[in-house]
C-alpha cells in the first residue's frame, strides 16, 4: 500500500452512480469518497443518508446527483431506515410480494451523524445483525453547520465550537474500536487518497451477506480545516502516511490487519491545515506521542 | 429535464416530493463557480487516469486520442488534477487571463 | 363469510387483526400502555401464524424510522406506542409523512411527562396533531379492530399514501376485555389486497425520497403535503363505507346520539363517548334536551359533517383530555371554536378538561359537566376552560 500505482485507475469501474452537479465545495474530498463508494457499490445498491454535507450537496428538489435509490430521513438515524429496508425487502421477497433479487443495503452518515447523535440507532442495528453496510465519512467535525467540533474532531484542532486557541483538549473517538466491540463480521478504515484500497474494502464488505459490515472512511474537508482545495488528497494521503489515521481491518472484532505503514512526522500533516495553527511545536510532540502510541497499540493487536 | 424550482408548482410535485428523474443534477452546471481551469499538455500526458481517479466532480473526460480533459460544464476549478497529475502536465490558469 | 365472537383483551384483538391483515414488518419498543400489543404480536410471528419481520428496536426514535425503512420498500408497515415513546419519535413522525410513508400506528394514548405518569389521556397525541398524519379516534374493542383494516386500506391506497394512526385510550381500552368480532380471513383479503406503492425503493425503478427544499419550493412542497391530507377525506368515508358494506359495522367522520333534536350536545373523542351516550340516556328521561357527538377523524378535520352535527344547537359542551397550557383552553374545543366562528346558528362552547392521567370521569360526573355546562351557557361563562373535579 506504500506506493501508489499510476496506472490503477484503469481498474476502477468506469459508471458514476453519483452524478456532476451536486454542490459540494471545491475539492471536496467527501464527495469524491461518495463518488468512489458508489463505484466499488454497484446500481444494486439501496442508500439511506443521514442529514450533513452530502445530503445537501446532491439533493435540491427537483435535482438529484444519485443514479440508486436513495433515500434521507433524518440526521441520526440510516442505520435504523436502511435496516429495515433491508428487512422489509426481505418479509416481502419472502411472501412473494416482489421477486427475489440480491440488493446491498447502505447507510452512509458524516462523523457527527455516526459517532455523535446517530450512535444508539447505529448500535441497535448492530446487535439486530441485519445485512448492510454503514460508511462513516469522516471529516472531523460538523460541517454542513458550519465547522463544530464532534467526538470525532481530534486533540489539537480548532473549530467554531473549540474555537482558536481553546483547541479541542479530548481525543477523537475511536469509533472503529466500539464498532469492533460488537464483533460485527468486519470493520475497517479507508482514505480517499488510496482509492483501490477504498474500493477492496467496499468489495468485500459488500461479497459479506450476513451481518453490518462498517467502513470509516477518511476525507479532508478543505473548508473546515482550512487549505487549499488543490491539498485536498495530498492531506488525506498525509493523515495515512503519518500514521494519524492508519488503514487497518478487523474481522469478526478480533483478527486485525494493517494495510498501511509510513513514518512521516505528524508534524507535516498538521502543519498544512489552518485548524492546527495554534499548536506549540510543544504540543505536537505531545500529538506524535499519542500517535506512537495507538500505532504500537494497533500492532499489537494486529500481530494477535 | 426538471423544471427550475422557482417555477414549479405545487401539483407538479410527485406525493412525498420524490425525485424519479435520477441523476438530474446533470442540468445544473457547476462550471459556473470556477475561477482557474484546469489546461491539460495532451504531449505530455501519460493517460494514467490518476486526475480522473480524484475528481470530487467527476468532470474528467477521456479525449478520442486517450488523454484527460476536464468538462468545463462542471469542473469547478479545485485544482486536485493538477496538484496529482504524476506527470505534472496540467496547469491551473485563471479564467480572467 | 364467517365471523367468530369473543371475549378478549381490546390489545390482543388489535394484535390479531394486525396478523389478519398479513403485516410484512413491525417495529417494536415496549412501553406503557401499548406493550400488550406488540408482544401479542411478537407472539404471533414466534409461533409462525404471521410472516413478518419483527423488529425491537432500541428507542422508538428508531421504531419510527425502521417504519420509514420498510414503508419506503413498500412493505406493510404496523408499529404501535405511547406517551414519551412518541414524543422521542416526534421528529420522525413529521417525516414520515411529509414523505408521504403509508403504515399504521396504534396510537395508545397517554400523558405525558411530567410529572411522570402511564395513564390515559391525550396530551401525548395532540402533539402531533399537525404532523400530517391521519387521525382516527376509537371508542371500544371493535373499533380498535375494525380500524386496523380500514387504516391499512386508507393509508396505503395510492392517491393518499400518508401514516396513520389509530388513537385508542391507554388502558381504558388497550387493557379491557370486551366482545370483539372477528372476520375471516377471506373477508379481510377482499378488503384488504397487497398494493405495490408507487415509487417503493427498489434498484430497477430508482428514484430520491426526502430531498432537501430550498425557499423556492417548500411551500410547494408543503402544499402538496396539506393537499394529500385534506384530499384523503373521501377516501376515508369511502373505506368506512366498504367496510359497513361487508361487516355491517359502519363509521362516519362524525357520529352523533340523540343529537337531532337536542338542544346541547356534549363532544367527546375516543372511549368516552360511550359514557357520554349512557348518562345522556338518563338526562333524556329527565327531560334533558342533550344529545352526543363523538369525532371520530381528527385528521383531516371534518368541517362539514362537524357543522353539520351541531348548527342550530344552543351549545356544546366539550371535554378535552389535554390542556394547551397558557393558550385559549382544551385543543379540541379551540379547534372546534375555530371551526365555527362566524357561522350562523353557531352554538356557544364551553370546555371542561378532565380525565387527565387517566383520572376517573365516572357516570356522575358526566352528568355534573352536562348540568353545569349547561348552566355556563346559559349564563355566557364559555371564555376559557374549567378544570373538571381540580381541587383548590
Amino acid at each position: 500500500m506504500d506506493k501508489f500505482s499510476v496506472f490503477s485507475s484503469r481498474l476502477v469501474d468506469k459508471s458514476e452512480n453519483f452524478t456532476s452537479g451536486h454542490r459540494a465545495c471545491q475539492g471536496c474530498a467527501e464527495a469524491l469518497a461518495v463518488r468512489h463508494v458508489m463505484k466499488a457499490l454497484g446500481r444494486d445498491t439501496i442508500v439511506a443518508m443521514a442529514t450533513g454535507c452530502m445530503e445537501i450537496i446532491s439533493s435540491p428538489l427537483p435535482l438529484t446527483s444519485w443514479k440508486v435509490p436513495w433515500i434521507h430521513n433524518a440526521f441520526e438515524n440510516p442505520s435504523a431506515v436502511i435496516s429495515r429496508c433491508e428487512s422489509g425487502m426481505k418479509a416481502m421477497m419472502r411472501k412473494g410480494k416482489i421477486p427475489q433479487k440480491k440488493i446491498n443495503f447502505v447507510a452512509m452518515g458524516g462523523d457527527g451523524a455516526t459517532a455523535d447523535i446517530g450512535m444508539g440507532p447505529l448500535s441497535g442495528a448492530l446487535e439486530r445483525g441485519h445485512d448492510m453496510v454503514y460508511v462513516c465519512y469522516d471529516n472531523e467535525a460538523y460541517m454542513n453547520t458550519g465547522v463544530q467540533r464532534s467526538s470525532s474532531t481530534p486533540w489539537g484542532a480548532s473549530t467554531m465550537t473549540t474555537p482558536g486557541a481553546s483547541w479541542k483538549r479530548t481525543q477523537k473517538k475511536n469509533i472503529v474500536e466500539i464498532m469492533a466491540a460488537h464483533r460485527i463480521p468486519y470493520t475497517a478504515t479507508a482514505n480517499i487518497a488510496f482509492p483501490e484500497d477504498l474500493e477492496r474494502k467496499l468489495r468485500k464488505a459488500r461479497s459479506i451477506r450476513s451481518g453490518l459490515r462498517f467502513i470509516h472512511l477518511f476525507a479532508s474537508c478543505p473548508t473546515g480545516w482550512g487549505f487549499a482545495p488543490a491539498d485536498a488528497i495530498k492531506i488525506s494521503r498525509m493523515a495515512v502516511l503519518s500514521r494519524a489515521f492508519p488503514l487497518y481491518e478487523v474481522e469478526e472484532g478480533e483478527r486485525y490487519t494493517i494495510n498501511s505503514g509510513g513514518d512521516a512526522p505528524v508534524y507535516d500533516y498538521l502543519r498544512m491545515q489552518n485548524r492546527f495553527r495554534r499548536l506549540s511545536d510543544g504540543d505536537i510532540a505531545m500529538i506524535q506521542e499519542h500517535v506512537n502510541r495507538e500505532w504500537e497499540r494497533l500492532n499489537r493487536k494486529a500481530r494477535g | 429535464m426538471a423544471k427550475p424550482m422557482e417555477k414549479i408548482t405545487w401539483q407538479e410535485l410527485e406525493a412525498g416530493s420524490v425525485v424519479t428523474e435520477i441523476g438530474n443534477a446533470r442540468q445544473y452546471e457547476t462550471g459556473s463557480w470556477r475561477s482557474e481551469r484546469p489546461v491539460v499538455e495532451a504531449r505530455q500526458c501519460i493517460k494514467c487516469g490518476v486526475c480522473w481517479l480524484f475528481c470530487p466532480d467527476s468532470c474528467i473526460v477521456k479525449a478520442p486520442d486517450g488523454h484527460f480533459e476536464a468538462d468545463l460544464t462542471y469542473c469547478k476549478g479545485c485544482g486536485i488534477c493538477a496538484k496529482e497529475c504524476p506527470v505534472g502536465c496540467i496547469t491551473m490558469i485563471s479564467e480572467e487571463g | 363469510m364467517a365471523t367468530q365472537r369473543k371475549g378478549i383483551e381490546v390489545s390482543i384483538a388489535m394484535a390479531d387483526a394486525v396478523a389478519q391483515a398479513n403485516v410484512d414488518v413491525i417495529a417494536a419498543y415496549p412501553i406503557t400502555p401499548q406493550t400488550h400489543i406488540v408482544e401479542h404480536l411478537s407472539e404471533i410471528v414466534a409461533n409462525g401464524e404471521l410472516d413478518a419481520e419483527y423488529v425491537p428496536v432500541e428507542s422508538e426514535h428508531s421504531a419510527m424510522s425502521v417504519c420509514c425503512g420498510s414503508s419506503a420498500v413498500g412493505a406493510r408497515t404496523f408499529t404501535s406506542t405511547s406517551s414519551q415513546g412518541l414524543a422521542l419519535m416526534a421528529e420522525i413522525f413529521y417525516i414520515a409523512a411529509s414523505m408521504r410513508l403509508p403504515m399504521v400506528m396504534a396510537l395508545a394514548n397517554r400523558s405525558l411527562s411530567g410529572p411522570l405518569s402511564i395513564w390515559n389521556d391525550h396530551t401525548d397525541t395532540m402533539m402531533v396533531r399537525d404532523a400530517g398524519w391521519i387521525h382516527i379516534f376509537v371508542e371500544n374493542g371493535q373499533e380498535c379492530y375494525d380500524n386496523v383494516f380500514c387504516g391499512f386500506r386508507i393509508s396505503e391506497d395510492p392517491d393518499i399514501m400518508l401514516p396513520l394512526a389509530i388513537n385508542l385510550d391507554g388502558f381504558i381500552l388497550t387493557h379491557m376485555i370486551e366482545p370483539v368480532i372477528y372476520e375471516d380471513n377471506e373477508t379481510i383479503r377482499k378488503y384488504l389486497p397487497d398494493v405495490r406503492m408507487k415509487n417503493a425503493l427498489h434498484p430497477d425503478n430508482p428514484v430520491s425520497m426526502g430531498c432537501f427544499a430550498m425557499p423556492e419550493i417548500y411551500t410547494e412542497a408543503q402544499m402538496s403535503r396539506e393537499h394529500g391530507v385534506r384530499n384523503s377525506y373521501p377516501t376515508i368515508v369511502k373505506a368506512w363505507q366498504e367496510w359497513g358494506d361487508l361487516t355491517g359495522r359502519y363509521y362516519k367522520p362524525v357520529e352523533t346520539y340523540r343529537a337531532d333534536d337536542a338542544d346541547y350536545c356534549i363532544v367527546t373523542m375516543g372511549s368516552y363517548g360511550e359514557t357520554a351516550m349512557e348518562v345522556v340516556d338518563a338526562l333524556r328521561e329527565e327531560g334533558e334536551k342533550v344529545g352526543v357527538v363523538k369525532i371520530r377523524l381528527w385528521r383531516p378535520f371534518p368541517f362539514d359533517d362537524f357543522r353539520k352535527a351541531v348548527l342550530g344547537k344552543k351549545s356544546l359542551i366539550v371535554i378535552d383530555r389535554a390542556i394547551s397550557f397558557g393558550g385559549p383552553g382544551g385543543p379540541v374545543a379551540t379547534e372546534l371554536r375555530s371551526a365555527l366562528y362566524g357561522k350562523p346558528g353557531a352554538p356557544t362552547i364551553v370546555n371542561y378538561v378532565a380525565g387527565l392521567a387517566g383520572r376517573d370521569v365516572s357516570r356522575n360526573d358526566f352528568k355534573n359537566i352536562i348540568l353545569e355546562g349547561k348552566a355556563k351557557a346559559e349564563k355566557g361563562e364559555t371564555d376559557g376552560f374549567t378544570l373538571y373535579g381540580l381541587r383548590g
